[in-house]
């Protein structure tokens, strides 16, 4: 077991009302687990996703990383999780935009205080890997989408993380290119044994899912 | 990669908008430094008055300005050369010699330089007046001579006062400072076209840091009928006993002297040093001002940059960055603004001075280096400053509410 969430609330005040954007919410992740989260729009898919490690804050609830409660720690050491075991593919790539490919891929060992020639090293295997390393002085407007999701793949995956967070990775992308990224994560996950929790929208990319969890409005309605 | 590395690469990629968010704190530094490197030049020029006199009164026109005791006969109003022959003729007692000029900023070639005329004591000593009075050097300063201590306090350091007075300058013969002979490329016996005369250069004259550099002296009356004045001179120096001048010279002078201000040159050195006192406390508002000023614009020009980079902020957060992390990256580029204010400042001050300088105060300013190292200073405070907020607030960002928006 990897990631454990136990009664997961999470609730927004709004007008006066309140929203429970996370109802109860429990699941169990295995190591190597390929998760697929999947729900209609406004379910709170991205609210569980960014809320595992801290990028938003529970109203109750336990999350356990690793064998550690995470949920009740403070925000320096949540960030250094992120920084350490956790890489995020976001539907807009995020990228840096003033950075060129491999200089924004190169961020989270820079954030580690890595030596330039490792990180220099690390991050051309890794644009090789992912077939980009003719790319690397290239800025992200002068990428296609593709390119530019695989470039936050990249930069996901090279400080080693234990597991990757996607929240709806192949939004942006046509069916072909959804395709080659999806291969892509799958097989991170398979050959480094990298855990990965996807949220998508789509059936083709929920069929990657090894473990899969279905939100509405908040509340697990199937795993 | 580093994060130093990423605030520069920024920097570099977004350095047009640089310009806006530099330019109050750079013109802040650089009229302080302006003002202080002019006014620095004229302090010294205070020392060195009261240090190396050619003279101990000065007759001026009453309508001229004292404010600066070298530049006072430039371009003044003048007054009658008869003023000469009626100090001559008076019976005051205590005056020892005399040097009437006149004085004005004309152009050789495209060069500015300062005419100045003089009439050399050769000249006055060949009238029969000057010569009977006794008023022909040596015995006359004998005569002085004893009151050293008098002479000192009259605010000069100098134990034996040098006398500036220039023995003989013969018709279509000039002397060049030596500013002006470096402009002008004059060597001795070279000649000189000034105003369509020719004059031969007999001397240049050694470097003595004030406006006398940029002078050229010609007898008095070829200057005379150069520039049409004839029968005028712009000053009337005058070296006087200073037991004299304590029993009231100056009042003896102005009775025979209408229309004039006779002044010691204790003085105008405190006009200027009063000056000096105004020009620091210009200083210190402008100090004042820039600081707000400045530190108000920087700072809201890191906002702006703050907030264009909120989805930066919130992206690196989801790395991992600490909140520290977000304060380097914005205090760093505050810091490098800071620096290149300053330095900017500095050169454009500088820069200011030594060209503006000798037409505004009419004394020649040369770079003060040590100001660099005050306007770096000051600038990366007033920059550091203006960015404690807007760093601060991107710091606090909640990092998921940014990383949405696109
Ligand atoms: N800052 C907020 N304030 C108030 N309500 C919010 C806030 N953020 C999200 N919500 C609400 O929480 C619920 C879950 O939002 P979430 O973004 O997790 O949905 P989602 O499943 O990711 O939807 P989509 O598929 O459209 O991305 C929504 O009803 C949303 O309106
Ligand atoms: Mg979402």
């Amino acid at each position: 077991m990897i990631l454990q969430g136990k009664k997961i609330l999470k609730q927004y005040r709004h007008n006066g009302g309140v929203i429970n954007a996370l109802d109860q919410v429990s699941f169990t992740v295995q190591k190597g687990d390929f998760v697929t989260v999947t729900g209609p729009s406004g379910s709170g898919k991205s609210t569980l996703l960014l809320a595992l490690f801290g990028l938003i804050r529970l109203t109750s609830g336990n999350i356990i990383f690793d064998g550690k409660r995470i949920d009740n720690i403070s925000d320096r050491k949540l960030t250094d999780i992120r920084k350490k075991s956790v890489g995020y593919i976001l539907q807009s790539f995020a990228l840096i935009p003033y950075l060129t490919t491999i200089q924004n891929v190169m961020i989270p060992l820079a954030l580690e205080k890595i030596l330039h020639k490792e990180q220099v090293k690390r991050a051309s295997e890794i644009l090789d890997y992912i077939g980009l390393s003719d790319r690397m002085d290239h800025l992200p407007r002068e990428l296609s989408a593709g390119q530019q999701q695989r470039v936050a793949i990249a930069r996901s995956i090279i400080h080693r993380p234990q597991i990757i967070m996607a929240d709806e990775p192949t939004g942006n992308l046509d069916p072909t290119l959804s395709l080659e990224i999806l291969e892509f994560l799958k097989k991170i996950n398979q050959e480094n044994k990298i855990t990965i929790m996807m949220v998508t929208h789509s059936p083709v990319a929920a069929g990657y899912g090894t473990m899969k969890l279905h939100l509405n409005e908040g509340k697990i309605i199937g795993s | 990669m580093t994060i130093s590395k990423l605030v520069l690469i920024e920097l570099w990629k977004r350095k047009s908008q640089l310009i806006t968010g530099l330019l109050a704190v750079t013109l802040g530094i650089a009229v302080i430094v302006a003002i202080q490197s002019v006014s620095i030049v004229s302090e010294q020029n205070v020392a060195r008055n009261l240090d190396n006199l050619g003279a101990n009164i000065l007759v001026l026109p009453q309508a001229a300005s004292i404010d600066d005791y070298y530049t006072s006969d430039i371009d003044a109003p003048t007054l009658p050369m008869d003023y000469v022959e009626r100090i001559l003729t008076s019976t005051i007692a205590g005056v020892d010699n005399m040097s009437p000029k006149l004085t004005r900023r004309i152009k050789v070639g495209d060069q500015s330089v300062v005419l100045t005329g003089i009439l050399p004591k050769s000249e006055i000593a060949s009238k029969p007046l000057w010569q009977s009075s006794g008023l022909l050097g040596t015995e006359l300063k004998t005569a002085c001579a004893s009151s050293t201590s008098a002479n000192q306090s009259h605010g000069m350091e100098d134990k034996r006062l040098q006398r500036k007075a220039i023995d003989t300058l013969y018709s279509e013969d000039c002397f060049a400072g030596s500013q002006v002979a470096k402009r002008l490329k004059l060597s001795s016996n070279s000649q000189i076209n000034i105003m369509g005369k020719e004059f031969k250069v007999v001397k240049i004259l050694p470097e003595t840091g004030t406006v006398d550099d940029d002078r050229i002296f010609a007898n008095l009356r070829d200057v005379q009928k150069l520039l049409k004045i004839e029968n005028q001179v712009s000053a009337i120096e005058i070296m006087g006993c200073c037991n004299a001048i304590s029993e009231g010279l100056l009042g003896q002078l102005r009775n025979i002297l209408p229309d004039t201000r006779v002044t010691t040159i204790g003085q105008i050195v405190s006009t200027q040093i009063e000056t000096n006192q105004l020009m620091k406390k210009v200083t210190l508002v402008m100090l004042i001002i820039i600081f707000f000023v400045g530190g108000i614009s920087i700072g809201n020009y890191i906002w702006a940059n703050v907030n264009e980079r909120k989805r930066e902020i919130g992206i690196l957060r989801m790395m991992g960055a600490e909140r520290s992390t977000i304060y380097k990256m914005f205090l760093l580029k505050a810091l490098i603004l800071g620096i290149a204010g300053g330095i900017l400042g500095f050169l454009l001050g500088t820069l200011a001075g030594v060209i503006l300088g000798p037409f505004l105060a009419g004394i020649a300013v040369k770079p003060v280096y040590i100001y660099l190292v005050w306007s770096v200073l000051l600038s990366v405070a007033i920059s550091l400053s203006g960015s404690l907020i807007p760093t601060y607030l991107a710091a606090k960002f909640d990092p998921h509410s940014n990383l949405q928006e696109d």
